[in-house]
């Protein structure tokens, strides 16, 4: 069996002392699109957010445990944390397109990392854009603001953002929340064809999403992990009771 | 990150020495001003109407008057204005047309303190002179000029105040059948009352700093005034009057009046600070 | 007889637009009087001529200098502090003691009236630090006057930022301060400049301070250290000692065009800054 690209052992988040998520043990593999489900409040964001260490800007966040990625764990004190979340990168649920145009959007986080060589940035620009499925709608209107575009380009825009900086993992969370039917059926398109040189971590509250566009699938509730497997077997035949009332009241 | 740790200290650093300014003016103030009090006695300064540099006698208490006279009478020409504007600008106007004159009061504010008192000079006060008597230059002259200077500050603390009052107070209020101004009067202002009290606080404190225009309509006569349409000296004149010339005991004494000054606003700033909301925390990142 | 509800408040509003209409009435007056008593005077040559005579005769061009040197130079100083006190306070730190000691301080320093920082700037500046009555002590005065604006105004710009822009940041991998640098400060700058022209017009406005710290020198400075008079002193001394009505309502004019320019200028920074951050 492969490595996996990233492995979480037994790793408790909390904020202010109340625990968001309590003793995972998770392993997220090259190649996979791994979604994540749960009801509100279930820890499914604290757990996205821990793997690029977004969290700890948040006053009170405190985490014990760990999460290897390559096998080094990412909270070890010599980790450069810029550069994980590069590599690591992260899409919101709501498109945040900086008030800039969709060029100065697209090499801020190349810029951040000191690469400045023109040709590079273009480069990369239309790799990324090309994946996104957005090049051919914007590659003539690099220059203009990004907010001119529809909420699917944005959130697609936001996605090409992310992979300028060629990370091996992406993880988004709810990046359909706001999206109408065909807006996210491009994006889910651009999974597909992502997974094959990325890890990819889909947190949504959307199940039929996650039976649509994922290879496994993670259940979370109140913070614990109750089931992960294949999604065809998570949806089809749940070995917890908790993840079968789950599915059937979303479906219900 | 560690760079992050240093920029931040040198960010506290800036900011402590910003404020520092105050600690600095409040030690030269009073190391220059404070001995002079100590020496002619407190009751001798502050309780005696007589200001004779020439003869060392230097009591401020008219001054002390003529501030007070002059704040008080501007505030209450100050408070009936803003209180107006701030009312019907933020409940009875179209958002439009409230959005086109908050600029113009802020244009007020902008207004050079020395174009307020020679506007004054050249026509309140000839005004004044005619249709009231008295020299024209008087404790009234100065409020109505003060007023109007210090309606521009009222107004606006007092519409955030009135901005900040929740909406659903006024549904509230109009689901249970009052009129709009039932709403203002009953809910909306009792809601906003600290915000209001510290908004007219900061006025006069505004009021009694005011320098220029004062010393251009005021007349600036040495006597505790009897009536509105008596000239007076605020404490403020007297130090931009004699600034120029005085030394020695004189120019300490005249840094005496600004200590005085300074309590006055400093207590007054303490106390409009106590009465502003505080500031809502934001939660953010980092 | 109860007077209905409906009549006391048309009765109310009524009134309070008539207060409206009056201070509206009062700030035209104000603009006009002074304006069309001044512009007429207010010639190419009173711009670029020294006084003679007192200021009886000639131009205002060493107070334009001045004015411009004064103001210019005390923006310049409290324009960097003042913004890097609101990124500490909005940035760098969580509410606590710290701010609380910073924030009351910079609101008692906005309370404090201008002649006092008169008096503060000429026992410091002036004697103190042996700058004497010049352009320096002036503009150093000013700008201890004017910082506490300037954070004020820098701080509500920098909060009113989205903070998701900032977790946009942080995740494309920037350190704290290249997180300000490139996306909350490119942000709040048109917030941000419009306190600081602000202030920039009460620096030109002020009287009372620099009268005490600059001194009123009519002739042109020609260092930091001269004694420079500006505008604003210029026009009260030519008015209160009746030098020539004519020069003073001019000078006058000139100081409420200015003003009228950077308030028009403020104004429209502050409706780029709400395009900007879409409030």
């Amino acid at each position: 069996m492969q490595l996996p690209k990233i492995s979480v052992q037994g790793f408790n988040a909390s904020f202010n002392g109340k625990p968001a998520v309590k003793n995972l043990d998770l392993e997220i593999f090259a190649q996979e699109r791994l979604a994540i489900i749960g009801p509100a409040s279930s820890g499914k964001t604290t757990f996205l957010r821990s793997l690029n260490r977004l969290n700890d800007l948040e006053r009170g966040f405190s985490h014990s445990g760990d999460i290897l990625r390559d096998g080094k764990n990412i909270y070890d004190p010599d980790i450069d944390v810029a550069e994980l979340r590069r590599k690591v990168g992260m899409v919101y649920a709501v498109p945040v397109p900086l008030p800039w145009s969709i060029y100065d959007n697209l090499v801020y986080g190349l810029r951040l990392a000191g690469i400045r060589d023109r040709a590079t940035l273009d480069n990369r620009i239309e790799v990324a854009l090309r994946y996104a499925f957005l090049w051919d709608e914007v590659k003539d209107r690099l220059q203009e603001p990004a907010n001119v575009l529809s909420g699917g380009q944005q959130q697609r825009l936001c996605i090409a953002r992310v992979l300028v900086l060629e990370p091996d993992v992406l993880v988004l969370d709810e990046p359909c929340s706001g999206l109408d039917p065909i807006s996210t059926a491009k994006i889910e398109d651009a999974l597909v064809a992502l997974k094959e040189s990325h890890s990819i971590v889909l947190v949504t509250n959307n199940t039929k999403q996650a039976a649509r566009a994922s290879d496994r699938t993670a259940f979370l509730l109140l913070g614990d992990l109750i089931e992960v497997g294949p999604t065809s077997q998570i949806f089809t035949r749940p070995t917890q009771k908790r993840t079968n009332d789950y599915l059937v009241g979303q479906f219900g | 990150m560690k760079q992050d740790k240093i920029i931040g200290a040198i960010l506290l650093l800036v900011a402590l020495s910003a404020i520092s300014g105050l600690g600095l003016i409040t030690v030269f103030i009073f190391r220059e001003g404070v001995p002079i009090i100590l020496r002619l006695g407190a009751r001798q300064f502050f309780l005696s109407t007589d200001w004779e540099p020439s003869l060392g006698k230097f009591g401020i208490l008219s001054m002390i008057g003529g501030s007070l006279a002059v704040t008080v009478g501007a505030a209450a020409i100050g408070v009936v204005f803003s209180l107006g504007l701030a009312i019907v600008l933020t409940q009875f106007s179209p958002p439009g047309l409230s959005a086109a004159l908050k600029p113009l009061i802020e244009l007020l504010a902008g207004i050079p303190s020395v174009v307020y008192g020679f506007v004054g000079v050249v026509t309140l006060v000839p005004l004044i002179r005619h249709t009231l008597g008295g020299p024209g230059l008087s404790v009234l002259a100065a409020s109505i000029v003060l007023g109007i200077m210090i309606l521009p500050t009222i107004t606006s603390i007092a519409i955030d105040a009135l901005q900040a009052v929740s909406p659903t107070y006024l549904e509230g209020s109009i689901a249970l059948g009052a009129t709009r101004w039932q709403t203002v009067t009953m809910v909306i202002l009792r809601a906003a009352r600290s915000g209001i009290v510290a908004a007219v606080i900061l006025g006069m404190g505004r009021a009694i700093g005011e320098t220029m225009a004062v010393i251009m309509v005021a007349g600036n006569a040495l006597e505790v005034p009897h009536s509105l349409l008596d000239p007076v000296r605020t404490l403020t004149s007297n130090i931009a009057l004699e600034m120029g010339y005085a030394s020695g005991a004189h120019r300490q004494a005249l840094f005496a009046t600004g200590v005085t000054l300074f309590v006055i606003i400093t207590l007054l700033n303490i106390a409009a600070l106590g009465f502003s909301r505080r500031r809502p925390a934001r939660s953010r990142v980092g | 007889m109860r007077v209905s509800p409906a009549i006391i408040q048309r009765i109310a509003v009524v009134f309070m637009w008539a207060l409206a209409a009056i201070t509206f009435a009062v700030l035209v007056f104000i603009l006009a009087y002074v304006l069309l008593h001044g512009l007429p005077h207010v010639t190419w040559s009173f711009l670029t001529q020294s006084p003679a005579n007192m200021g009886r005769a000639g131009g205002i061009f060493p107070m334009i200098l001045g004015t411009f040197l004064v103001s210019g130079l005390s923006v310049l100083v409290a324009a960097p502090v003042g913004v890097a006190t609101a990124i500490y306070l909005t940035e760098y730190t969580h509410e606590g003691r710290m701010t609380a000691v910073i924030r009351f301080g910079a609101d008692c320093l906005a309370g404090v009236p201008s002649i006092i920082f008169g008096l503060f700037g000429f026992v410091f500046f002036a004697i103190t630090l042996r700058m004497g009555l010049s352009v320096l002590s002036g503009s150093l005065t000013l700008a201890l006057m004017v910082l506490p604006t300037i954070i004020r105004t820098s701080e509500e710009a920098i909060r009113a930022v989205p903070d998701t822009y900032r977790q946009v940041s942080y995740g494309l991998g920037s350190t704290r301060w290249q997180m300000v640098l490139y996306v909350v400060l490119r942000s709040a700058i048109p917030g941000i400049s419009t306190g600081i022209v602000l202030s920039l017009g009460r620096c030109i406005s002020e009287t009372a301070a620099v009268m005490l710290t600059a001194g009123s020198a009519l002739r042109l400075p020609r260092s930091l250290f001269d004694s420079s008079r500006t505008l604003a002193l210029h026009f009260y001394i030519l008015s209160r000692e009746g030098i020539s009505m004519a020069n003073a309502y001019a000078t006058a004019s000139v100081l409420i065009i200015a003003i009228l320019a950077l308030n028009l200028l403020a104004y429209w920074l502050m409706r780029k800054f709400v395009a900007k951050v879409g409030r």
